[in-house]
């Protein structure tokens, strides 16, 4: 069994006391890291490639071996296939594949692209405004601590911080670079909170480049303000009827037009999902928040963050943060969804809490579906979450049991947002607001001192909208 | 004839322990067909077809000796309800079609353009599913004269389970399978499953498929190659490429296999024009689907629907 021999090397890999610091000083620059993974992946049945084999000095020289030879398995996720165990692949019509494969050549060349990296570099520091702080929350760190004084430590990285808002501009940034590499001048999005379709328009119109966001219907009603936004940007948002008219729709909407002018077009994914190559490069082009994150906490406190937590509804912003750890075994890895009325109202987005393994959008993963395998619609008061999938490398770390996913509610996620603004004076998303709802559950669990880093993914202007509705203030 | 035999006899055993477990209805399902369940007989049906109606591939080489090409009709099953689909397919079967390929509603088609998601969409809203359309076959495919293909997106197949779903479609006579997201690489287990219950599953090609890869596609199909015409989703346009020459003669170099052309066939001159170009089957659906779902009533659709399959008949001779 393929998938049982993957989990026995994770656990092998991560048994493996690794120094966390030959990681973190590998490179200063965020996408260097990755593309020596990419030489490495590429390179892997011949000799270790000399950039990681640097890094690796530092630490123990007999462990180094080790270290190399092991960390090539772990390297392999996804296999050939575009596979995470059982989950990921390519279920596309024919049409596409040419386009994916075309798309995985371009990514993997990028490793040796130096120019590519400098531009990537350069746009990621002065127009994206990275890195993004790792900030000590102090008043909510207060706020969990038990009467006797004792309690964790609640650190924000500050994703929201970002040019646009949001985390999602790291990969729209560097899906654009991309997209000018293979000629393509024409860009289209997928869009649920408007997050993703703003982070897109913005860097087409950096780049001039044409842009066409799809957009459910229902979506555009509820984020009026970030459909403004990306007409103001210059670009085109069709609204989606069909379906449920939310994120799905607007997913298999823009796959539609990909099929149709697949020549001329690149299609700009915003999440760990969709078909093999996206959830690897997405997850890729956002690692960088881990990267930065191992980084700040050696700076902070000279060790590693013990608990990572983020929401989860395609899974873009906890890949990026959580990439960097997963051979940190020690290192705890807390996905949190939209449970909406309630997980068991039939009324929710908690994908890998209530699920089955499907397919959908291109990738095997745990889906929300009915008896008949018919999708079924999601519901969150975040737009950004409601969405009836998710990215295959979670269910993967989630049936390995390397990474933990849990749910809360709508009413908990707006107390948390309200919390957040009130105590710090960072008014979240309502996508972020659902990782920092679960604090109340996680905090009163962990020793005193634990050092817990939430990505704090997106700002919450977009949602006040929604909140004046539900919330007394 | 062993292999009707053992479907029949597989059929028997399935029913015998558990009578209902093929067509579990519920409240949701189409009404008039669960009421008339008992009076028919389902393992008698199902022997009939197994052993009089041709498979896919024997369908084309029997068109071939006569010279003939193959009209294949696509509509969606449950639009506008089942019974309607029904009586379409007896319509298309008297009308001259040679393979019928009917598809199974689901929420999220992909390669499917407005017209065909419409259908979809409608036909869920009205409650179809696999074990309705299932119970509407085994009664209408004893009574047709041409094999039917199923065309259906992975996730309900992989839902049921792969092999339940061979063995359960074999059973109400079904002979081929297009399933349109799930290209070669993926095909592993869809094909170990169909070939085990004799299911032709049918893979596609397309104008963007490069030439080595389509070779591997022409291999791996079975009952005819699904050449996509154009670049895009599934619906009518104004004329077919003609680019679908080329890929025509590219595909008729490597291999001897039937290749049926769809996406975008619409009218009597887009047939006339691939048969003139070497194709040996036509698929039209957006088309059809459109008449059914457009009519006022079951009859005028019906009435039109038999009117349009003749005409795409008549470029055909």
């Amino acid at each position: 069994m393929a998938f049982s021999s993957s989990t026995s090397q994770l656990h092998r890999i991560t048994a493996i006391p690794t120094n966390s610091s030959s990681s973190s000083s590998s490179s200063s620059s965020p996408f260097l890291n990755q593309s020596s993974f990419l030489q490495f992946n590429k390179l892997r049945s011949s000799s270790p490639p000399k950039s990681f084999a640097v890094s690796c000095v530092l630490a123990n020289q007999s462990m180094a071996a080790a270290v190399i030879d092991e960390s090539s398995s772990i390297h392999q996720r996804p296999d050939s296939l575009g596979r995470f165990g059982k989950y990921g692949g390519k279920y596309v019509p024919e049409t596409l594949m040419y386009a994916l494969s075309e798309l995985e050549t371009a990514f993997k060349a990028l490793a040796t692209d130096h120019e590519f990296q400098k531009e990537l570099d350069g746009i990621l520091k002065d127009y994206v405004g990275r890195e993004s702080p790792l900030y000590f929350a102090e008043r909510l760190t207060e706020h969990y601590k038990r009467p006797n004084g004792e309690g964790p430590e609640i650190y924000l990285k500050r994703e929201d911080l970002n040019h646009t808002g949001a985390h999602k501009i790291n990969n729209a940034v560097a899906q654009a670079l991309l997209a000018k590499k293979l000629g393509k001048e024409r860009i289209i999005a997928e869009t649920g909170a408007g997050q993703h379709g703003v982070a897109t328009a913005t860097v087409c119109a950096r780049f001039g480049l044409q842009c066409i966001i799809y957009m459910g219907a229902q979506d555009m009603e509820r984020q009026a303000l970030n459909v403004f936004r990306m007409k103001l940007l210059g670009a085109e948002v069709r609204p989606v009827h069909s379906g449920t008219a939310t994120l799905k729709d607007a997913t298999s909407e823009a796959i539609r037009d990909w099929v149709t002018n697949v020549e001329t077009t690149h299609y700009i994914l915003g999440s760990v999902a969709g078909p093999h190559p996206y959830p690897m490069m997405v997850r890729e082009f956002h690692a960088v928040i881990g990267k930065e994150t191992r980084k700040q906490a050696l700076e902070k406190w000279g060790g590693r963050p013990d608990v990572l937590v983020a929401c989860v509804g395609g899974g873009s912003n906890a890949m990026g943060l959580f990439h960097e750890f997963v051979d940190d075994k020690d290192v705890r890895l807390i996905g949190v969804e939209a449970a909406g009325f309630g997980i068991d109202s039939g009324k929710h987005a908690a994908t890998l809490t209530k699920g089955e393994v499907g397919v959908l959008h291109g990738a095997m993963s745990y889906l929300l579906q009915d008896d008949d395998g018919q999708i079924i619609e999601p519901h969150s008061i975040s737009a950004g979450l409601d969405y009836p999938g998710v990215g295959p490398e979670h269910s993967f770390l989630k049936d390995i049991g390397r990474a933990e996913y849990y749910s809360v509610t709508d009413e908990e996620a707006l107390e948390a947002f309200k919390r957040l603004s009130r105590l710090e004076g960072i008014i979240p998303a309502l996508e972020t607001s659902h990782a920092l709802a679960y604090l109340e559950k996680l905090c009163p669990t962990l020793p005193n001192g634990t050092k817990v880093v939430l990505n704090c993914s997106g700002r919450g202007d977009k949602d006040v909208h929604t909140a004046i509705k539900h919330l007394q203030v | 004839m062993a292999i009707a035999a053992n479907s029949a006899a597989s059929f028997l055993q399935l029913h015998q322990k558990k009578p209902h477990s093929l067509f579990r209805l519920n409240s949701r399902n189409f009404v008039s067909f669960s009421s008339k369940s008992s009076s028919f007989n389902p393992p008698m049906a199902s022997l009939s077809v197994a052993s009089s109606t041709l498979g896919l591939s024997e369908t084309f080489s029997k068109l071939k000796k006569e010279g003939k090409v193959a009209l294949i009709p696509f509509i969606t099953a449950g639009d506008p309800d089942l019974s309607t689909t029904a009586e379409a397919l007896k319509v298309l079967d008297s009308c001259g079609s040679d393979i019928i390929e009917l598809g199974v509603p689901y929420s999220d088609p992909l390669a499917d353009g407005p017209v065909i998601q419409a259908a979809a969409t409608r036909a869920l809203a009205k409650g179809t599913n696999l074990d309705a359309i299932l119970e509407m076959l085994n009664k209408v495919v004893p009574q047709l004269s041409c094999p039917i293909a199923l065309f259906t997106y992975y996730n309900p197949i992989l839902k049921r389970g792969v092999e339940k779903f061979m063995i359960t479609v074999k059973e109400v006579g079904i002979h081929g399978l297009v399933v349109p997201d799930v290209p070669l690489e993926e095909t592993e287990v869809l094909r170990r499953e169909a070939s085990k219950h004799n299911i032709e599953l049918v893979l596609l090609t397309t104008p963007t498929t490069p030439k080595e890869r389509m070779k591997l596609i022409v291999e791996a199909t079975e009952g005819f190659l699904y050449l996509v015409s154009s670049i895009g989703v599934t619906g009518a346009r104004a004329s077919v490429s003609g680019k679908v020459q080329s890929l025509l003669k590219e595909i008729k170099a490597e291999s001897n296999k039937p290749v049926a052309v769809g996406f975008g066939i619409s009218k009597p001159e887009h047939v006339k024009q691939v048969v003139g170009w070497g194709a040996d089957g036509v698929i039209v659906g957006s088309a059809m689907v459109k008449i059914l779902g457009e009519a006022k009533s079951q009859e005028e659709g019906l009435k039109e629907l038999a009117e349009f399959t003749k005409s795409l008949k008549a470029a055909l001779l």
